[in-house]
């Protein structure tokens, strides 16, 4: 979330699309209730199902899943047709002036420089004109057709309320009255927040779902904004802690990355990622990459990264391609994956096409599951009968089960989406001989570390250098961790504009990145959270919940990267001299010398208006970005169908499916037609359950025992279908059995003149746990990805449903 | 609130002994309120926050026991944190029924193992497993790490071990199986960020 979960009671209006939060994040809900009753706001929400927050919405128009870029981009299309935008923050803070190089264009669905056999653009046009100094040149009157604002109102004129009618399903008078909506928080004292979860990201075009909406706040002046934001109401309790530290294939901690194969010496992996600042005056907060990396090595491997070895620069792996889940699972179904250690991840129930994936995990020589809990994953060689029909005597795999605690038992930190790491404390022992999560990966990589030491092997350095000074060898605790992770002075730090003065001394654990060196004498595991555990102790623990503002900042509670900053780009939220765009929701503002607020500002603090740095200090530019050279697929989002499309081509333009998402050679016929599969399915949560987990707690497991399927009337009027029946629901990858629930919650959609089906599927069942046993969801699901991120095509496939 | 007149004598009985008289007239409240501690005045608060969704809504862990050398704490209820501003006390139902996750019959005890071809788990040793799965990652590491890739660049990777952290796993474990892993030269490397 830019914001947080208590600021949402801020908001004139609350737009809930790609996500169902009364249903997945009914706590945090309470505050959308909070702005409705006290604030009077209004909650849209956009949802191929009537939701619970539909059913407690001000306004609610049904989509075809999979098509949200169309809606939204007719939402731009409207805001710029209709000039009801925030004109000076558009021109201020976005790269709306800024001029594009006139060779960069978009034509037939494509733009420049495709390479439709490696399915990937070459994209050394999609950038801006430049000055004989290197910055960007721009058009503040936003009027040369080159400038980013032009070639927007140009790309989104095809989005007319009428072909979002026929690509989405949205009825034309809805979609206005939502437009409406929207376009009453362009002016500097209304705001809008944006809330979605997974049902934005889990496309094969899901980042540009989210750019969507990112590129609407930034029309409407919202961002930055207390009661705006672009807010992903995030689905795991530590989601947000595992990204922040990188532990994701291609990433190291605090969002910097692993070098590439071509980035061979240390000084051009830097000097890639080192971003100037692309217009004068600006910040660029990246300039400070060395920093945060040296930091990163040398707490790593402290004495043994030196400068002269490059701080240690070649003891990390490089990447040649994304290693995410569904090239593993490829990987593995070549036989070129040998072992998976699975920590708290249920993989054959959470990873797209699980046939694939149990054929993969069967051909695997050891599996190693970490869990507090007796899961699929673990079990994937056991005969289930037809909920997995397997034959244990012909899987070779070693499987190990190692048990370990869950939350009440251990002392930790958990992320929330609002970026507050929240400190826990351990109530318990966990049961029987089970051990934590950092115990059994110390005591397993403390023995691999024993067997190098011993008998030598293959590139044995980072193993043996790897700084370890825990307490108990085998054993680090988690206090030590975050101490870590937070960061300490490994020489004296001076202060450059105090002469004998030190921002930190030797051995003192560090405040703020502020104080990161590339020089080597500061150690950091995650810069991003530098300051979470400072010499005033561990600031993650913190409990006092006053609110002197009113805002709901909680500045003393827990603590929330970056720099204790409740709500991001916050500077944003004045205007260019300094003053808040609303009195009545100051965050900061210039006093005169420096500035100061309610939160603490995302800017450099001593920095005038009159100098001109623009708010947005991470980006190269200072300001955001409408067009974004940044995508795979284009800078501009364009719609384009899911792969399992009931469409046989795509209305807007010639390329039918994302141009730019990877698809394994193998799994081109793994898409389902319309012709064998013609209904849309979605998958999704119930509030009475988590993922595959509370099927093994009693009451949760009482309250939703068995899977169902969610289908229209008219559906069930097809098919001769009544609630209670037993239906199978068929797709290119799998079949499945659950109880029909006949519902007016989905409607049926008219798409391109045709009656399109919508089937709704809870992903909650499977094998083990106290639930009737069911199908896993993802029996039916492709194994596709969105093109940025990898993240796979769960919310837009066909099925086909029949009567058991 | 419904007292009837037995119930209320026997409940103003208790706090009689350390209140006036005079106090009586409106301590029939102040006396329920003892019921309620009662149940849980035995035990011990943790502050915790539910691992489930995001929202990171606080909770208190109530563990039967005082935390005694030798005394196992048993956790016996929880429910929301009242002072958390976010959550303000309440839960949704999969936070208010978190003991039955704690307490799950599925909960795993012991290390168990599962050899080739075989039908069913064994209960090992932790000596075992660790000694077994370290000798099985170092022999796969030896054989297959990537020192050099065909152009001559060197890459010290390790791609035929892949490995999966979970997301409701605590900032610190994250962070020493992302220290690990990358040492090991680990790139096949996921949290459920992606699905």
């Amino acid at each position: 979330m830019t914001n947080d979960w208590v600021d949402i009671k801020n908001a004139d209006v609350i737009l809930v699309m790609g996500g169902n939060p009364a249903e997945a994040h009914p706590c945090g809900f309470k505050w959308v209730i909070e702005a409705k009753v006290k604030k009077k706001a209004r909650l849209v929400v956009v949802d191929p199902r009537f939701t619970r927050t539909a059913s407690v919405a001000d306004l609610y128009a049904p989509i075809r899943p999979g098509t949200d870029i169309a809606f939204l981009g007719g939402v731009i299309r409207f805001l710029l047709a209709g000039d009801k935008i925030h004109l000076d923050y558009v021109k201020a803070y976005t790269n709306a002036p800024f001029l594009i190089n006139p060779s960069c264009v978009f034509e037939d669905g494509l733009f420049t420089g495709y390479d439709g056999e490696k399915r990937r653009y070459d994209k050394s046009t999609w950038i801006y004109q430049t000055d004989k100094d290197g910055y960007a040149r721009v058009d503040p009157t936003l009027s040369d057709p080159n400038c980013v604002f032009q070639r927007m109102k140009k790309h989104y004129e095809r989005y007319t309320p009428e072909m979002v009618e026929r690509v989405c399903g949205t009825p034309k008078d809805k979609f206005l009255k939502v437009c409406e909506l929207v376009a009453s928080t362009g002016v500097p004292h209304r705001t809008m927040t944006s809330l979605y979860a997974l049902g934005w990201t889990q496309h094969s075009v899901g980042s540009q779902n989210i750019r969507s909406i990112a590129m609407i706040q930034l029309l409407l002046g919202n961002m930055g904004m207390s009661g705006g934001g672009v807010n992903a109401l995030r689905g795991h309790s530590n989601i947000q802690g595992l990204t922040d530290l990188g532990l994701l294939s291609n990433s190291l901690p605090g969002y910097l990355t692993l070098p590439n194969d071509d980035d061979e010496q240390l000084k051009t992996y830097l000097e890639r990622r080192t971003l100037k600042p692309l217009r004068p005056g600006q910040l660029s907060y990246w300039s400070n990459y060395p920093k945060f990396f040296v930091s990163l090595m040398k707490s790593w491997y402290g004495a043994a990264a030196t400068k002269e070895n490059d701080f240690a620069y070649s003891y990390l792996p490089k990447v040649d391609a994304p290693y995410d889940v569904l090239r593993v699972v490829e990987l593995m179904s070549q036989g070129k994956v040998n072992g998976y250690v699975c920590q708290g991840f249920n993989a054959l129930a959470s990873f797209p096409d699980k046939p694939k994936v149990a054929a993969g995990l069967a051909r695997l020589k050891y599996l190693v599951v970490i869990d507090p809990l007796a899961t699929e994953t673990s079990e994937f060689w056991q005969s289930y009968g037809e909920f997995n029909d397997v034959d244990p005597a012909k899987i070779e795999t070693e499987v190990f089960r190692l048990p370990s605690s869950c939350f009440a038992e251990e002392d930790g930190a958990l992320v929330s989406s609002a970026r507050w790491l929240q400190w826990h404390w351990k109530a318990a022992e966990p049961p029987g001989e089970a051990k934590g999560d950092p115990e059994i990966v110390g005591e397993l990589f403390s023995r691999i570390r024993q067997l190098y030491a011993k008998d030598g092997g293959a590139f044995a350095d980072p193993i043996l250098k790897l700084t370890w000074s825990y307490r108990i060898t085998s054993s680090p605790h988690p206090e030590e961790l975050a101490r870590e992770y937070n960061g300490q002075a490994l020489a004296d730090v001076p202060d450059p504009k105090q002469p004998g003065a030190f921002l930190a001394r030797a051995g003192e654990q560090l405040a703020t990145f502020a104080v990161l060196q590339a020089d080597g004498t500061t150690a950091c595991g995650c810069w991003i959270f530098a300051g979470c555990y400072t010499p005033a102790g561990n600031q993650m623990a913190r409990r006092d919940n006053a609110d002197p503002s009113g805002l709901g900042i909680f500045p003393a509670w827990s603590w929330a990267w970056p720099a204790n900053r409740r709500i991001l780009y916050n500077r944003a939220s004045c205007d260019p001299h300094g003053t808040p765009y609303d009195p009545s929701r100051k965050l900061i503002w210039w006093n005169g010398q420096k500035w100061v607020g309610n939160d603490v500002p995302d800017f450099k603090v001593d920095s005038a208006p009159a100098e001109g740095m623009d708010p947005f200090i991470m980006n190269a530019e200072g300001v955001a970005r409408l067009w974004a050279p940044a995508m795979a697929e284009g800078p501009f989002p364009e719609h384009y169908e899911p792969f399992d499309t009931p469409l046989p081509k795509n209305p807007f333009g010639k390329a039918l499916n994302n141009p730019a998402a990877r698809v394994f050679p193998g799994d081109a016929k793994a898409f389902g037609k319309p012709d064998e599969f013609p209904c849309v399915a979605t998958t999704y949560r119930l509030t009475e359950h988590f993922h595959f987990w509370t099927k093994h707690a009693r009451i949760p497991a009482v309250l939703q025992p068995q899977a169902f399927v969610e289908l229209s009337e008219g559906l069930a009027r097809k098919k001769g279908l009544k609630s209670g029946d037993l239906v199978v629901v068929k797709s290119k990858r799998g079949s499945l059995k659950a109880k029909a629930l006949v519902t007016r919650r989905l409607p049926t959609l008219v798409i391109e003149g045709k009656e399109v089906e919508v089937v709704g599927l809870p992903i909650h069942w499977g094998f083990t746990g106290q639930t009737k046993k069911g199908f896993l969801t993802n029996t039916l699901t492709p194994p596709v990805g969105d093109a940025n991120i990898q993240t796979p095509e769960y919310k837009a496939f066909l099925v086909s449903v029949e009567k058991a | 609130m419904n007292v009837t007149r037995r119930g209320f004598l026997k409940l103003t009985a208790s706090g009689i002994g350390a209140t006036s008289v005079a106090a009586l007239g409106f301590s029939h409240r102040r006396a329920l309120a003892d019921v309620r501690l009662f149940k849980l005045t035995q035990t011990s608060e943790t502050r915790n926050t539910c691992p489930y969704c995001s929202v990171g809504c606080g909770v208190i862990v109530y563990g039967l026991g005082d935390r005694a050398k030798n005394a196992r704490t048993n956790i016996v209820h929880l429910e929301g944190d009242p002072d958390h501003p976010v959550n303000r006390g309440t839960l949704c139902p999969k936070g208010a029924s978190l003991l039955d996750f704690v307490n799950s019959p599925s909960r795993l005890r012991f290390p168990e193992y599962r050899a080739p071809g075989t039908s069913e788990w064994k209960r090992v040793s932790w000596e075992f497993a660790f000694d077994r799965i370290a000798r099985l990652m170092k022999e796969d590491r030896d054989r297959n790490f990537v020192a050099k890739n065909a152009k001559g660049q060197t890459v010290n990777r390790w791609t035929s071990t892949a490995f999966l952290a979970a997301s409701a796993s605590s900032n610190e474990a994250g962070y020493i199986f992302q220290k690990v892993v990358r040492a090991l030269g680990g790139v096949c490397f996921d949290n459920q960020a992606r699905v």
